[in-house]
């Protein structure tokens, strides 16, 4: 088995040519360019397409085309790129278009920055379109799970009729660490009873959103959010020293690892606490928070953004613990020591 | 009595489904023109359509072959991914004036820059006939619409935007005609001009655009008679012409 050493950005695109991506459409943004780039040098040689479009807007309509046909394709950007693709976003969950998308998010609002930032929590996991919808949504935390975890999404997104998309940031983005090029088997599922490939020997197909019929918009919505209830089984975290834990901190991505280091630290001056990472935002895999919550143990939440994720450990264990929110808006990043002071002050307050 | 006969043919392309559109609309006579050329040419079984965000939206009521449904104005976008995708597919969009020239004018433009092997369909009705009849980017100085009410102002809007001239101008473009379908003789030349357009991809020459000036009786205040006889008057502002061909003019 190879051994790379990769930027997290590379791993990505190395995860979805591992998936056997056909199609990938971009429009370039710091801090995720090595993954066109990286599609521009391979894809092509693989018989795939590359196409740099005209802006993200282009390149998420392209990506709609096709995925229409049931080929997998992806595109990839940063945060403002992502927000100009939000229209067609509701439209790829309306048509259920097994589409990948990547956002190695950036500071905002606005132009923000091009620092390490989780501003874009809410934006990935509520819909950034208009209308009830939800993409799933991936949040890897090194090199070797953005490779594995962006050829999963492209085996889910297929399972499911439905965009998934990739949420990691600059940190990981840009840092390199040795990548096991492992071979993966996510399974393949068939396209073909739904995919716009000429109506050959049949009727012809289509692909669309607009219900004006009576209760036809209705029905189509619940269709959509059985689908959503479905995908609750695909949901994933992480979990570490759960065992007569009386703190459980949680983080995501990038800025777990941090967080995982001021745990261990706590641990080795004998402080009991948990480690919890989400590893699916959507699904967000809210029975491990219940299941840790059961004994009262406080909650902390660690993210890089002015507290967005704590809300759906909020809702996950539903007032039976206390949850506090350590919200860190985009700058520098913390030291393992900063997280663990507040690990110490946690567990004075019990 | 010898000499050809006529016959009604129902092209096997188009479903039964009676037509949705207002009294006197273009659209009509342009999918019955459009059936007949994916049938002549064969194309039902790899045929794929873009129906775009305008009065046509629901193309696929109407046509028995693979369509999907585009976001307002980004319908060449879309067949652009199609079509990249699957090249074997003979990929169009079909799409009004607001659709193609005022939203989604970069990706119409950069798909024809491109050269795109798509066959972009463009109904120039001057108006926003979906929405009520509003300013669109090929409004008529002095056109009357529910937002000029005084009549489209230059000094305020502007002056027409002439797409088929444009996109003339750019060697991905293998074809680019504009047609109309207000007389017998001119829906026959517009018949051949789709044909082109599709041949243009089909033998891998480049990007096809029709353009197809289009009677919207509704939003124009028109009665479909006066409305047929008013788009005379607007091929002062857009000339019908085949503006670039690959066999040269
Ligand atoms: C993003 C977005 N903006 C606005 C609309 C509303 N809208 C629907 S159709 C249309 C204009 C259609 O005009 P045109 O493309 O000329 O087609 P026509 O109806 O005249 O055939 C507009 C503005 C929309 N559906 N989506
Ligand atoms: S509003 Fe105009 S373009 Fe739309 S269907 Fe009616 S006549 Fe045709
Ligand atoms: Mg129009």
């Amino acid at each position: 088995m190879k051994t790379l050493l990769v930027k997290g950005s590379e791993a990505i695109a190395l995860g979805a040519l591992a998936a056997d991506c056909r199609c990938y459409f971009g429009y370039p943004i710091t801090p995720q360019n090595e993954i066109p780039e990286l599609m521009a040098r391979e894809l092509p040689k693989r018989g795939g397409v590359f196409l740099q479009a005209e802006s993200e807007l282009a390149a998420v309509n392209m990506l709609l085309g096709a995925a229409s046909t049931g080929v997998r394709a992806m595109t990839s950007s940063s945060s403002p790129g992502i927000s100009l693709m939000a229209e067609t976003f509701s439209y790829l969950a309306a048509l259920e278009l097994p589409a990948v998308i990547v956002n190695v998010s950036r500071g905002g609002p606005g132009l923000g920055g091009i620092e390490a930032s989780q501003g874009d929590y809410f934006q990935a996991t509520r819909g950034a379109g208009h209308g009830d919808y939800h993409f799933l949504v991936l949040s890897p935390a090194s090199i070797q799970e953005a490779y594995e975890l962006t050829a999963r999404a492209f085996s889910l997104a297929e399972k499911y009729r439905q965009p998934a998309l990739i949420l990691t940031d600059a940190l990981l983005g840009q840092m390199k660490e040795p990548l096991r090029l492992r071979r993966l088997r996510f399974p393949r599922y068939p396209v073909e009873d739904w995919a716009l490939t000429g109506a050959r020997g049949r009727p012809g197909r289509t692909l669309r959103s607009l219900f004006l019929g009576p209760g036809e918009l209705r029905a189509r919505n619940l269709l959509l959010q059985r689908k959503y209830q479905a995908m609750r089984r695909e949901a994933r975290a992480e979990i570490l020293y759960a065992e007569g834990a009386e703190l459980v901190v949680t983080a995501f991505g990038s800025l777990s690892r941090i967080v995982r280091e001021a745990v261990e630290m706590a641990r080795e001056k004998g402080y009991p606490v948990a480690f919890l990472r989400p590893i699916t935002l959507f699904p967000f895999p809210d029975r491990p928070y219940r299941k840790l919550a059961e004994g009262g143990q406080p909650f902390l939440v660690v993210e890089l953004n002015c507290g967005q994720m704590v809300e759906d450990v909020r809702l996950a264990v539903c007032g039976r613990s206390r949850v506090e929110s350590l919200a860190l808006p985009p700058s520098d990043l913390p030291a393992p020591e900063d997280i663990y002071r507040r690990i110490r002050r946690c567990l004075a307050q019990r | 009595m010898s000499g050809p006969k006529m016959k009604f043919v129902f092209p096997r392309v188009l479903t039964e489904r009676p037509f949705h559109y207002c009294p006197g609309c273009h659209h009509g006579i342009v999918h019955r023109l459009l059936a007949e050329v994916l049938e002549e040419l064969e194309l039902r079984e790899r045929a794929y359509g873009v129906a775009s965000i305008g009065c046509a939206c629901f193309l696929y009521y109407y046509f028995d072959i693979d369509i999907c449904e585009a976001p307002h104005g980004r319908a060449c976008a879309a067949a652009t991914g199609a079509k990249r995708a699957r090249p074997e597919l003979a990929v169009f969009t079909y799409q009004g004036d607001g659709d193609f020239a005022a939203i989604g004018l970069n990706e119409s433009l950069q798909a024809a820059a491109r050269g795109e092997r798509i066959t972009a369909i463009m109904i120039n009705n001057t108006v926003y006939g979906m929405t009520g009849g509003q300013l669109s980017p090929t409004t008529l100085p002095g056109q009357r619409t529910t937002t000029t009410p005084e009549g489209r102002d230059p000094r305020m809007y502007g002056y027409p935007l002439k797409v088929a001239e444009i996109l003339a101008q750019f060697p991905g473009v293998a074809y680019c005609a504009r047609v109309a379908v207000n007389s017998p003789r001119r829906v026959l030349e517009a018949r051949q001009a789709l044909r082109q357009a599709f041949l243009a991809q089909l033998e891998d020459r480049g990007f096809g655009y029709v353009e197809v000036l289009s009677a919207c009786p509704v939003n124009w205040k028109l009665d479909p008679v006066s409305a047929n006889k008013k788009v005379d008057e607007l091929t002062q502002t857009f000339p019908l012409k085949i503006f670039r061909t690959w066999e040269g003019l």
